[in-house]
């Protein structure tokens, strides 16, 4: 033992042999293995911890466990800081550092403390009240209130530590390893079931653990530890201890995060920090336990006033003497086992406060034998003591002289209150039991039951299944008072909600203001919404609004429980989903030779594609301009793997695609391709591409990248659903053909060199598609189709042999100039020719807004042909598709700015449409756009301006032709 | 999350489904009438209680399902093939 004032000599889980090293705001202390740093704080004498949230009124150790309100720590620094953490439960280890938080600068001198002094000037809702108006220097006041009613700091770094997620079924989950959940797990692996216990503490025993409580007469421990052993000897059996139950979702779904490494200062390189757990159970039983409440009395939040049955705690888990001299505020009988035990452990009890007027339960009667004063019908009125309680004052409820006494240590208990969250958040009802004076866990609406504490089930015996026997003791039933008065003319505050400093006057307030529904009370007070998720608040809050409403409990109702039941961590919810996991990169089989060339990546849906692979100096524009041009004059190759790409096959497939295609497919011969476009039911675009007859019931359909998914989702769709007499099947071979477009005037020369069959214009004419053997590679497929507007081909190849394929194209081209080019020279080749992609078919264009009426074939039915002659959708002055020069010839015009006729007229100027995409056009020389304009290419000829308000920008631009090049199509016919 | 017993599959979780929409709207027929288009493409109640919808086993088995669930409660009442019958 070192020098650690309170540890008791005697007594506790931990381990006196071995000392841990700790520091708290830099001051190093001792502890030993099986603290909590609570615990060893404690054990240290060091009882101030925390300021409060809105008051900054110094705050101590108040409870044991998750429910506590005061004592959030700063755990870790450096990347591994993590603001909020709960010394209550956080498993002291060697070299651990904390910090307190809500200070400035220290914890002894907080500046912000005046704001207890002009406390009554804030009161519930002053924030709302006073900074709404003038309403735009919100944001000012903002800064200030977030900064100085702050929680704690996280680390700015990268989290260095790893998250895991997993998944797991199970006939029976259990939730809370204590009594109850031990029982229900024997229960359970006895009659067969697959079982899962999760336990949120290091140890399994629950309460048993925190008490001198006797089973069958043996310590019960003894028992705990006979569960323990029969369960891990039980087939199909898991037990996962710190592992925390945290939400209760549909369908039996439960979420919980095991906290694999955090009693550690470093995790294991080879383990997850923590894991998130989702389990699907055929069974729930929630054995989640009860949680002491406090009792709102005058001055009841100074350090060293902590819940009755966190103080035996102390004694009986940790070994630790919370008080020397101690008074006990209490409602119930259950408080007077912490004064037995405060008792055993050497300390002296001042006097017991008990609010009920006759008191004669076996277990103060054992207290009073011992000597103690107990004074029935007593409450507090006042405490003294800044940085921790030195006095405490009483009076009888009932009026009367004010007796005082002096101590270091107040306990109070409220009672116990169930934890129905689970139970509440599965969609089970939570209904308030007069008789025992707590919330109670009511219909279920999922497979799932509450037993032991959880249901109100207090007695040890009715937690225990096996037979075994509880060491019970006759209870006096509790008092239903969770706040006392001031004493007249008194105005101390009595906290309800500790984290969140709302008293029982800011609910009075609440309430005279007409914020009479629970909702309405939490929202405007925040009672209960801290990080504590109201644990320790929301009993004594919703009586005091019963009692202000001059209702009972039940009619006052509770709110519904929420997840997380106790705060998590957003890196487990994130789990392996970072940096580049974050969702997955769907990459062409030439990535890598891409990356080597240093190309620029552009993300398209999942795909990561080159948009342009600069020269040293270059940037975008160059590039774009100098591969465009490249391809124009010479011949180029881009990678176009990403396309979707649909197998259709079938006896009926033409009949298919005349379906959701507005043209024609039933006389496309085989050996030809066809473009096709494709409408949604209501008549707009939905998607266009390419596709070809391989074979009499064999097509393949090209999508556009973005749109390959939801595209194969419908044709699935129809195909499942709408029309299941079609004997046709689609699967996506995306993944399984790597594509290169090869463009330009030299293109055949180079492609005849690699081919084994005729590629003359008389032998594969525009729109011919053969199979074929490229470069040595077999399995390959032919396409004469051209999206750039030059002499193209397109060739498919088994995904494996795509960067062969890339390889003897970049080889046998050389002679040429072959080039490598990028979406960006692509959109510009494109632009140029007018054709349209995902600016333009935005989902609310039509064929005609396209130029592409000629599209619909009249002969047959489709997809979207009936809404399409909706019209709004046929009529003539709808924005359809222009392209646009700058009037002065060298302007660039801003993709999305806007037409109108007078870039200066004030507002509301009508819009006569906007422009979509934009090119610098290496044929013409300067920069072309197109644009959805009101009217179309009847304005050719008009002048306009493309008016970018954000940049105060406005260009002169004439409406022409969107085919700015070759627009008889002899380039890529030749 | 809801599991969801996939015709072909079994009992999934909801992340391999994608939700598609009224399962109680009929596909109109080619010569429908554009106010029946309408009333398909445009018209949905908002029901409390039972409701048939489409879901698509998009990251399993790729096939379109019917299913009948309560907007209420979100328990899952029946599910059938896209082409089958809820009630059967």
């Amino acid at each position: 033992m070192t020098d650690q004032p309170w540890r008791l000599a005697n007594g506790g889980d931990i381990d006196r042999s071995k000392i841990l090293r700790f520091a708290f705001d830099g001051n190093t202390m001792a502890g030993h293995p099986g603290d909590t740093l609570a615990s060893a704080l404690l054990a240290n004498g060091t009882r101030l911890v925390g300021r409060s949230f809105k008051y900054h009124r110094p705050r101590g150790i108040f409870s044991a466990g998750v429910e506590e309100p005061n004592a959030l720590v700063e755990l870790r620094t450096g990347n591994r800081q993590e603001p909020n953490c709960l010394a209550t439960t956080t498993e002291l280890f060697d070299g651990l550092e904390a910090a307190s938080q809500n200070r400035w600068p220290n914890l002894r001198l907080d500046i912000s403390q005046i704001n207890d002094v002009f406390s009554r000037f804030l009161p519930a809702g002053f924030y709302y009240k006073t900074f709404m108006w003038p309403a735009n220097l919100w944001l000012t006041y903002e800064h200030f209130i977030r900064k100085a009613a702050g929680m704690g700091k996280a680390t700015r770094d990268p989290d260095p530590d790893r998250y895991d997620s997993a998944s797991a079924h199970c006939g029976v989950l259990i939730v809370g390893g204590g009594p109850a959940g031990l029982a229900a797990a024997m229960a359970a692996s006895e009659s067969g079931e697959r079982v899962i216990l999760l336990e949120q503490a290091p140890h399994l025993g629950g309460w048993l653990r925190r008490e001198k409580r006797t089973i069958d007469g043996a310590p019960a421990m003894d028992w705990v530890a006979h569960a323990v052993a029969r369960l891990n000897a039980a087939a199909d059996v898991r037990i996962f201890t710190r592992t925390s139950a945290f939400g209760y979702y549909d369908h039996n779904m439960i979420t919980a995060v095991e906290r694999v490494q955090d009693h550690v200062a470093i995790p294991d390189p080879n383990l997850p920090r923590q894991r998130l757990w989702t389990i699907r159970a055929r069974r729930v039983v929630l054995a989640t336990g009860a949680v002491e409440q406090p009792i709102a009395f005058p001055g009841n939040d100074r350090p060293g006033i902590m819940l009755a049955g966190a103080a035996r705690t102390y004694i009986n888990q940790f070994g630790v003497l919370p008080g020397r001299v101690a008074v006990l505020q209490t409602n119930n009988d259950d408080a007077y086992r912490t004064a037995i035990d405060l008792l055993d452990a050497g300390a002296r009890m001042a006097a017991v406060l008990d609010v009920r007027d006759h008191v004669n339960g076996d277990l103060a009667n054992r207290v009073r034998d011992r000597g103690v004063p107990i004074l029935a019908g007593y409450g507090v009125v006042g405490t003294k003591g800044y940085f921790g309680v030195r006095q405490v004052s009483a009076r009888p409820l009932s009026g009367g002289d004010t007796v005082r006494f002096d101590c270091d240590l107040l306990c109070m208990s409220g009672g116990w209150a169930p934890q129905v969250h689970l139970h509440s958040q599965s969609g089970g009802d939570v209904v308030y039991n007069v008789d025992k004076s707590c919330f109670l866990p009511g219909q279920a609406r999922q497979n799932c039951v509450s037993v032991g504490a959880a249901d109100g089930r207090f007695a040890l015996q009715e937690c225990l299944t096996d037979g075994a026997v509880g060491d019970d003791i006759r209870e006096q039933s509790m008092q239903p008072v969770w706040s006392l008065p001031n004493a007249p003319g008194r105005h101390d505050k009595c906290f309800v909600d500790f984290q969140d400093d709302v008293t029982a006057d800011d609910v009075a307030l609440a309430h005279r203001e007409g914020y009479v529904s629970v909702e309405h009370l939490k929202r405007y007070t925040t009672l209960g919404m801290g990080t504590d998720q109201g644990k320790t608040s929301n009993v004594a809050g919703l009586a005091i609004m019963a009692e202000l409403k001059g209702q009972d409990i039940p009619a006052v109702g509770t709110t519904r429980f929420r997840p997380p039941y106790s705060a998590v961590a957003m890196g487990v919810m994130a789990g392996r989903a970072v940096g580049r996991h974050f969702q997955p990169l769907r990459r062409s089989p030439m990535d890598d030779w891409h990356r080597g060339k240093g190309c620029k990546w552009i993300d398209a849906g999942l795909w990561r594609r080159p948009h342009f692979y600069p020269r040293p100096g270059e940037g975008v524009d160059a590039a774009g301009l100098r591969e465009s041009r490249a391809v124009r004059s010479g011949v180029g190759i881009v990678d176009v793997t990403t396309l979707g790409k649909i197998d259709i096959q079938g006896p009926d497939a033409a009949e298919f695609l005349n379906r959701v295609y507005t043209n024609g497919w039933k006389k496309l011969a085989v050996g030809k391709a066809r473009y096709g476009v494709m409408l949604r039911e209501d008549g707009m675009v939905q998607d266009d591409g390419t596709t070809s007859r391989l074979t009499e019931n064999h097509f393949v359909m090209t999508t556009t990248t973005i749109n390959a998914g939801p595209v194969l989702a419908k044709l699935e769709f129809y195909l499942q659903a709408v029309w299941p007499d079609l004997r046709v099947l689609v699967a996506s071979v995306t993944d399984q053909y790597a594509a290169i477009a090869v463009a330009g005037p030299k293109s055949r020369g180079v492609m005849q060199r690699l081919l084994d069959i005729d590629i003359s214009n008389e032998a594969f004419p525009f729109m011919a598609v053969a199979a074929c053997n490229f470069a040595g590679i077999a399995d390959a497929q032919l396409f004469r189709i051209s999206f750039s507007g030059e002499l193209a081909y397109e060739i498919n190849l088994p995904a494996d042999y795509g960067q062969a394929a890339w390889n003897a194209l970049l080889e046998t081209g050389r002679q040429d100039g072959i080039v490598v080019y990028g979406t960006e020279a692509m959109g510009t080749l494109r632009i140029e020719k007018g054709h349209v992609a995902g600016p333009e078919i935005n989902g609310q264009t039509t064929l005609g807004d396209l130029g592409l009426g000629a599209m619909q074939s009249k002969r047959k039915h489709n997809i979207g042909k009936s809404l399409a002659v909706r019209e709004g959708l046929i009529d003539r002055s709808r924005p359809s598709l222009v392209g646009l020069v700058p009037v002065d010839g060298e302007s660039w015009i801003k993709a999305g700015a806007q037409l109108v006729e007078n870039p200066d007229a004030p507002p509301q100027v009508a819009m006569q449409g906007h422009v979509t995409s934009i090119a610098y056009s290496c044929v013409l020389d300067h920069p072309i756009a197109l644009a959805l304009l009101t009217g179309g290419k009847q304005r050719e000829g008009d002048e306009l301006y493309a008016a970018f308000t954000l940049r105060s920008e406005a260009v002169k631009v004439r409406v022409v032709s969107p085919h700015f090049v070759d627009p008889d199509g002899r380039r890529m016919r030749g | 999350m809801l599991l969801i017993k996939c015709p072909w599959c079994g009992e999934r979780d909801m992340v391999e489904f994608t939700h598609g929409g009224d399962a109680t709207k009929v596909y109109p027929k080619d010569d429908a009438t554009p106010r029946e288009w309408h009333k398909f493409v445009y018209l949905r109640d908002n029901p409390r209680g039972e409701h048939d919808e489409y879901w698509h086993h998009v990251a399993g088995c790729r096939q379109w399902l019917k299913l009948r669930r309560d907007t209420t409660t979100h328990d899952i009442l029946a599910t059938a093939p896209a082409d089958g019958d809820l009630d059967l």
